[in-house]
């Protein structure tokens, strides 16, 4: 791992849904411990981009590098063996399924009891409280179905499996939809103790005040193109609105 | 009651099996206070010998069923697993291998089940009805609709469905290792994680790498394997294989598994809920007849219980999410 490289290079991207010419050509970075706001209209193409990332799509043309290696994804679970993870559209975790089930979806921790491996589900349910103390959660029971979570939580929920798993880049589409202000405030806080612990996000959302403030750097998309890209700094929330209404 | 008596109360019932459990007591004492007879132990001999063959069958529609998917197919598959050993005994093939072969063979019906389901996108309801009809035709076709003997050894009729001693038949071994088995996969085993993430969330599992398709199919091919095991455990307890034989197990399977509250939009289930759903059902059919109801109010009394069932569960679920906030 190199720290002058970009942790992400995606170059030149294109992706077309039949018909549908979905990302014309784009270029998007994200380098180490930042936060990328990916902003624009709906249908801009945002959440196409970051599923190529997180290996769901591969692109028609283009390419990725993570950690400056040429990359391509089979599959998800090839981008989540280097550290891609993905917080989709309110779809990353079984509402039914305890805490800890869902902490551990797919990478369940295992022990030996003759030939056979079963769950150790002690160890799972120790990892997971820890997992959600560190990021400030106050849950104690570990068995409780997510369902029974406010929303804020279960995306602190996804959030700790993201660091438990020691991921280097998270993705989170619309992490903030349906959440009362101050859940949304909390997810906000989550993020901003992701870039502590050295990991960098993806920010897709369509609400400004919330990308603002956490983001190191804002990507606008439009119609599939990259139509801006600033460093916080450099820019302001009138003049990302104004570019993503004017496209 | 304070709050704490009452969040015990609800965390008590929440366990489904609980609410079920009591349910099926105040059905015993029901039909025992109409007829003495149904405790007798003639009589409760009885249920037990009758319940696996039909449970084992629902204990694979469950695991199906909390992966997201129903089998509309399992009679047919467990009438045709019975009637294609009696075709290949006929053949002159090793009654062992015969069991194996048929076996293999339901196996296989279920992989194309699922492949048919996972690779087209099309309902499991209706890929599954169409199993339905396809193989309760074929085991027509096999015996042109007439019963056949089922010429298995006696070590082999002993084995499936021997009796043991008083209350313990052969078949209540394998229904009771096979549940077992299945309960150890679902809480215990990753692949039980992989189940209950694909029917609880198949886009989420599906993030996580987990591959959705394939756990769907492996449990299409374990509930055409249950069906058809519980098929031949029939055919050995009664020594032969019947066309009609299984007909309306495939309702009654999902009933035993709703009833112990398997949710039919996946995600949620437990074997021993299944385990007591069957045998409740069993106790009704089996009470029924002992107070001489007509035949027919079985239906009648299986769907009140399965509708009263849903009904607790999603009351039960509403109120703990009460309690919480
Ligand atoms: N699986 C798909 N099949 C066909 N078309 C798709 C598919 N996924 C996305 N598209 C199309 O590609 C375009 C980009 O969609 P995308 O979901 O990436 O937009 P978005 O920027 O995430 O929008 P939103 O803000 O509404 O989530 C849209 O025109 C959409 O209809
Ligand atoms: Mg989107």
């Amino acid at each position: 791992m190199s720290k002058n490289k970009p942790l992400v290079e995606m170059i030149d991207i294109h992706k077309w849904f039949g018909r549908v010419y979905a990302l014309q050509g784009v270029d998007f970075t994200v380098n180490h411990a930042e936060v990328v706001g990916l902003v624009g209209d709906n249908g801009a193409g945002k959440s196409t981009l970051m599923k190529i990332l997180s290996g769901l799509y591969p692109p028609d043309k283009g390419e990725i590098y993570f950690d400056g290696k040429k990359v391509k994804f089979s599959s998800p679970k090839d981008a989540m063996n280097l550290g891609i993870e993905t917080i989709y559209q309110d779809i990353a975790i079984a509402p039914l399924m305890n805490i800890t089930r869902n902490v551990f979806m797919g990478r369940e921790l295992e022990r030996k009891i003759g030939p056979i491996s079963f769950l150790d589900l002690r160890r799972m349910e120790r990892e997971s409280l820890n997992a959600l103390r560190n990021l400030g959660l106050e849950i104690e029971d570990m068995k409780m179905p997510v369902e029974n979570l406010s929303g804020g939580q279960r995306q602190g929920v996804v959030i700790a499996r993201a660091m438990y798993f020691k991921s280097k880049l998270l993705i989170l589409d619309e992490p903030t939809n349906n959440l009362s202000v101050k859940e949304s405030l909390r997810v906000l806080e989550f993020i901003r103790e992701l870039k502590n612990q050295n990991i960098s996000s993806v920010f897709i959302t369509h609400n400004l005040h919330h990308v603002y403030p956490v983001a190191d750097k804002i990507v606008v998309l439009s119609h599939g193109k990259k139509v801006g890209e600033f460093r916080k700094e450099e820019t302001s929330i009138e003049h990302i609105t104004h570019l993503i209404t004017l496209g | 009651m304070t709050l704490n008596a009452r969040k015990l109360t609800i965390a008590l019932l929440q366990r489904k099996e609980i609410s079920i459990t009591i349910i099926s007591l105040i059905t015993i004492s029901f039909f025992y206070s109409l007829q003495p007879k149904f405790l007798s132990p003639a009589n409760v001999d009885v249920l037990l010998k009758i319940t696996p063959e039909l449970g084992i069958p629902a204990l694979g529609v469950t695991l199906l069923m909390i992966a997201g998917e129903f089998d509309l197919s399992v009679g047919s598959v467990f009438a045709f697993t019975s009637l294609f050993t009696t075709l290949l005994l006929e053949m002159g093939v090793n009654p062992w291998l015969s069991v194996l072969l048929a076996l293999g063979a339901c196996s296989l019906i279920g992989l194309s089940h699922g492949l048919i389901t996972v690779k087209t996108g099309i309902p499991s309801f209706i890929t599954t009805l169409g199993g339905l009809l396809v193989w309760r035709g074929v085991a027509l076709v096999i015996t042109g609709g007439l019963p056949k003997f089922f010429a298995m050894p006696t070590e082999f009729t002993n084995i499936m469905a021997g009796k043991i001693t008083t209350f313990l038949h052969a078949q209540m071994l394998w229904f009771f290792g096979i549940a077992i088995i299945f309960l150890l996969i679902l809480e215990r085993h990753k692949f039980g994680n992989w189940i209950y993430s694909t029917g609880g969330k198949k886009d989420a599992a599906r993030a996580m790498g987990i591959n959705t398709d394939k756990v769907k199919i492996i449990c299409f091919i374990l509930s055409s394997f249950t069906a058809g095991l519980g098929g031949i455990i029939q055919s050995a307890r009664l020594n032969q294989a019947l066309p009609n034989q299984g007909e309306g197990l495939e309702f009654d399977a999902i009933a035993a598994a709703v009833i112990g509250g398997t949710s039919l939009f996946g995600g949620a289930g437990t074997i021993i809920g299944t385990i007591i759903g069957e045998y409740l059902s069993r106790i009704i059919e089996n009470g029924l007849i002992i107070i001489r109801a007509p035949s027919y109010y079985f239906r009648l009394y299986i769907g009140i219980v399965v509708i009263i069932a849903v009904i607790i569960n999603l009351y039960i679920q509403r109120r703990a999410i009460r309690i919480r906030g």
